[in-house]
């Protein structure tokens, strides 16, 4: 019996490692101001920053810069998280397609000398199915 | 007309459905009893219930009829067929259309699972006995399953979601339906785009089947523990585990090599939330199928059997749950849209984890065990601690994909949480996976070898050094030579990897040592030491093409940013001008221009000799489309587009040493929901695979910036420099035809005939002039390739001068990313080679299942035999 008990131990001991480990590593949503604060204190964790493109009354983007023909993998923006701060935010990577249609921008990644440098922008584009519609009427009055 | 008849079948068919599962359900519920009923009623029941469950089994066939046929028939005034489907949709597409929608895929299960019963129902003298137990299980399962398309209002509650519902239902206020209720939209919104690729016509199915044979070892071990037969239902499930367990297993794969295929993000494997979902169940469903093995042989491992068969199941319908019911939110790509169905979804997943822990529970001091303790000389030793590491490695990938869970259940109690994904997943996941990894090549080597021998020291020390020193062998000579000799493109010095590889590559020679020792006695038995090869072949695959995955588009322009942020910058994307050598890494490449899928021709056309018309899927040629010698279409055919949603970008790659030249068409569609869609295009060596993909081109939708008119007035013969480029005014004639513009009588077709000598080549420009009913029309000839776009203005017949203006543009470009990924192939092949093992396994299992008791015996002592 003492082999199994030993082995169970083993078991027991990785999987509370494995939920440690998980909570070590999960990141966080905050706003820039958090974001901030920790790039402030020297932390070097990577967190998740919900927002929207900062944008003119008749709906422009502002503050979006990319020339491929300077630098392909360079893209910055600016960011209105919820608290309406508004912050610099580049990607390393070139412009995605649709970035100007989403509606909301979730990314990843950490402040860096005053800008966020994200390494992951998740774009979420208005549903599907309310452009469907919108579609459908325009084709079905004509 | 719309066609309401077929929807009302569909519609009433899922009804019928659901209640012949209810019906099913209780008698067989009934037939199952065992204490208080006669033989006579219990067989009475079973006849009934057996009627029920082919009620239920005809019903779905109509449903699934009745939807495709609203698909194949392009019927638009269905939702279904509207959002899914489209009228150029080919028809193994229209296939994909079937399960791309939520209802579609339920349906799907729902369809294996009656197939799986009906199988059950007539296989197997052994299956007859547990045929009450178990599909009373597979009724209650449809029951629940079919209430998920069954679409009904009852108060307030919506149970279900129709894939039948009409238009004018699904969006009343449209206007089109006030004006005319019976109005039917002429064309289907279609297919996503990134699902139309023959991987995702087989990849669902497969994984459904997967998803739908897990629950007859469920359904088994249910049987067992109610009807108190606790050893007895091991062996007619364990084929049906292994079934279960391949199918799992090729559909993940399959939809590793689509997403490899047709994404971008540069591999087989994200670590999303959906991908996670199926490959957690699979590692536990695998453990269960060692400890059940293990029980058949000495009788150990019943309940840690119990207990996997058991969290497979529930696992798979817990991923079924993360994945529709919309509790993923942000953390997916990939996942259902939320029909509402979430409740219907958790009480689904909730009524089989309590019926089966409570079962499981209430029985669990009844489930025999054996007191025998198990040494370390024994495989069964081995194989309980392969299933705990198999097991740890789910429960990783289990805790971090749960993670949106957890703050919705903390939200749904009133504490705010805003724990996310982790943000560097790979790492993540990485750190532990790995070291399962080498954790299973040991011990596949290890418990196979164990397995096999008989169980002392000697004998063990016997069979474990041949493998020992070819491993050792092997590994040093690779290790030698990648770092010593730049054999591969890539240094083996990495401690950790050389970890994974040396164990990978153990488990592959002990397991072949194996294979060579049954191969005179009984090759039929070596299922598994081949399934094991397949795992080892994989790990080493995706040890070296994740591991060592290379990007080669290194950027070197454009140093904006570098000083600020040195070390966070990756440049991973290269800028190409059309027809401009650029240099990358051991390449010259070079961008030449965009290209379309022409019916009936073997090769992509450039879009330059196409003249689009305004069908989108017919286009004019313009110049004789041949390759090689060979003419396809002459100048003016009308062509056949089928897919012009698709452009191909030309990239031609030379090796700077070797001087091999290769030519890719990496693919981009500009979506309008969902952007661009880029796709790869892989050329394949032996030792890797060159993956590259176009990252970004200029907008399309934006209207070129052509720059000023610039006007020259030439006579025949005049040389002028556009663009910095030397054009030569060779003439005009008049034509009698023009493609796509009907001319009268009167009317008067100018051609000009200009030469142009770029960097490579020449160009011919052909602008028209053309006097129709008094009017001049312009046909510019634009020259892609230079930036350069001629319009013909004007015709002075008195003193033979020809007016003709001149734009110039900035040059055509793509932004490109191309990595370099070794030895994927191994990885494809692993699957294979674990696939063949898997199913040499079920034959045997099912050989073995199948026959009666008196007739294993002696085989079993064969075994035995063999063994020792």
């Amino acid at each position: 019996m003492k082999k199994t008990h030993i082995i169970g131990i083993a078991i027991i001991a990785i999987a509370i490692m494995i939920i440690m480990s998980t909570a070590g590593d999960a990141s966080t949503y905050v706003s820039f101001d958090e974001a901030i604060e920790l790039a402030e204190d020297g932390s070097e964790t990577k967190v998740h920053v919900v927002g929207r493109l900062k944008k003119d009354e008749q709906g422009h983007i502002l503050g979006m810069e990319y020339d491929p023909l300077v630098d392909p993998n360079l893209f910055s923006f600016v960011l209105v998280d919820t608290n309406r701060y508004e912050q610099r935010v580049i990607y390393f990577n070139p412009k995605p397609q649709d970035f100007e249609r989403s509606e909301q921008v979730v990314i990843t990644g950490s402040m860096k000398n005053d800008v966020f440098v994200a390494d992951k922008i998740l774009l979420k584009c208005p549903s599907k199915y309310v452009e469907k519609e919108i579609q459908q009427t325009t084709t079905a009055s004509m | 007309m719309i066609n309401t008849l077929i929807g009302d079948i569909g519609h009433l068919s899922v009804i019928i459905a659901f209640v012949a599962a209810i019906v099913a359900s209780y008698a067989y519920f009934m037939a199952s009893r065992t204490t208080g009923a006669d033989a006579n009623s219990l067989n009475s029941w079973k006849r009934f219930a057996r009627v029920a469950f082919y009620v239920h089994t005809a019903a779905v066939l109509v449903v699934i009829f009745a939807l495709f046929n609203i698909i194949y028939e392009h019927r638009y005034e269905y939702y279904y067929a509207w959002s899914h489907s489209s009228n150029h949709l080919p028809v193994h597409f229209m296939i994909s259309c079937f399960w791309e929608g939520q209802e579609g895929s339920f349906l799907l299960w729902i369809f294996w699972h009656v197939l799986l019963g009906v199988v059950l129902l007539n296989t197997g003298k052994k299956n007859k006995e547990w045929e009450a137990p178990v599909m009373a299980m597979f009724s209650f399962v449809q029951l629940f399953l079919t209430s998920m398309i069954l679409g009904i209002v009852i108060g307030d509650m919506k149970i279900g979601s129709s894939p039948f519902i009409l238009m004018r239902d699904f969006m009343p206020e449209a206007p089109a339906f006030a004006l005319d209720p019976n109005f039917k939209p002429e064309d289907g919104t279609g297919l996503n785009p990134l699902l139309q690729n023959y991987w995702m016509v087989i990849h669902p199915p497969i994984l459904f089947l997967g998803f739908a044979a897990t629950l007859v070892p469920f359904a088994f071990a249910m049987a067992g523990l109610w009807q108190g037969k606790f050893g007895e239902w091991i062996r007619p499930a364990l084929p049906w585990a292994h079934f279960a367990a391949v199918s799992l297993g090729i559909g993940i794969m399959m939809g590793a090599y689509w997403a490899y295929e047709t994404l971008n993000f540069g591999g087989y494997w994200n670590w999303d939330p959906v991908e996670n979902a199926v490959y957690i169940p699979w590692l536990v469903l695998v453990g269960a199928i060692h400890t059940m093995i293990a029980y058949r042989r000495s009788k150990h491992g019943l309940r840690a059997s119990y207990i996997l068969v058991i969290a497979s199941f529930i696992l798979i319908l817990y991923s079924t749950f993360l994945t529709r019911s919309g509790i993923l939110g942000n953390a997916s790509v990939h996942s259902f849209t939320d029909l509402g169905l979430s409740g219907q979804l958790f009480t689904y997943l909730a009524a089989f984890a309590v019926l089966a822990i409570a079962l499981l529970i209430f029985r669990w001091k009844k489930i025999p065990t054996t007191e025998k303790e198990l040494t370390t000389y024994t495989g069964e030793f081995w194989i309980f601690i392969g299933a705990a590491v198999l097991c740890l490695a789910g429960f990783q990938v289990l805790t971090t994909t749960s993670i949106p869970v957890y703050n919705s259940f903390l939200g749904f109690i009133g504490i705010e949480s805003n724990a996310a994904l982790p943000a560097d997943q790979i790492e993540h996941y990485t750190k532990f996976q790995l070291w399962a990894g080498v954790a299973i090549g040991i011990l596949t080597g290890i418990g196979q070898l164990m397995w096999w021998r008989k169980a002392d020291k000697s004998s063990f020390k016997d069979a474990i050094t041949m493998p020992l020193m070819l491993t050792l062998l092997f590994a040093s000579l690779v290790i030698i030579l990648s770092n010593r000799f730049d054999v591969f493109d890539f240094k083996l010095d990495n401690p950790v990897y050389i970890t994974l590889f040396v164990t990978s590559l153990f488990a592959v020679f002990a397991n072949l040592s194996i294979i060579l020792s049954l191969l005179h006695k009984k090759v039929s038995l070596s299922g598994g030491a081949v399934a094991h090869i397949g795992i080892a072949l994989m790990l080493l695959g995706i040890l070296f093409s994740s591991g060592y995955s290379n990007i080669i588009s290194d950027n070197t322009s454009g140093l904006l940013y570098s000083r600020e942020f040195p070390d966070e910058i990756n440049r991973d994307n290269v800028l190409l001008w059309r027809n401009t050598d650029t240099d990358m890494d051991k390449y010259v490449v070079s961008y030449h221009g965009q290209f379309l899928e022409v019916a009936n021709v073997p090769e992509y056309v450039n879009k330059e000799v196409l003249f689009r018309t305004r069908d989108e899927y017919t286009a004019i040629a313009r110049a004789d489309i041949k390759i090689d010698d060979k003419v396809y279409f002459k100048t003016g055919d009308t062509l056949e587009l089928p897919n012009p949603e698709n452009t191909y970008y030309e990239v031609s790659y030379k090796n700077r040493k070797s001087g091999e030249t290769f030519v890719l068409y990496p693919r981009a569609q500009v979506n309008p929901n969902m952007g661009l869609l880029a796709s790869p295009d892989i050329k394949s060596f032996a030792t890797k695979d060159l993956y590259t993909h176009v990252s970004s081109i200029p907008d399309p939708n934006e209207e070129k910036d052509w720059g000023e008119l610039k006007e020259h007035t030439l006579t025949m013969g005049d040389t002028i420099i556009l663009n910095d480029y030397i054009a030569i005014f060779n003439g005009v004639e008049v034509i009698k035809e023009v493609p796509g513009v009907p001319l009268k009588a009167g009317d008067v077709a100018v051609q000009a005939d200009m030469k142009i000598l770029g960097e490579k080549k020449e160009y011919h420009a052909h602008p028209l002039l053309i006097f129709k009913d008094g009017m001049a029309g312009y046909y510019p000839e634009i020259i892609e390739d230079l930036g350069i776009r001629i319009t013909f203005l004007n015709v002075d017949p008195a003193s033979e001068q020809f007016t003709i203006g001149v734009n110039t543009s900035q040059k055509d470009y793509i932004i490109l990313k191309a990595m370099e990924k070794p030895f994927v192939n191994i990885l494809w092949i692993g699957t294979i080679v674990m696939s063949i093992g898997f199913i040499m396994a079920i034959t045997r299992r099912n050989q073995e299942g199948g026959s009666k008791k008196v007739n294993t015996k002696p085989a079993r002592k064969a075994e035995k035999a063999q063994v020792a």
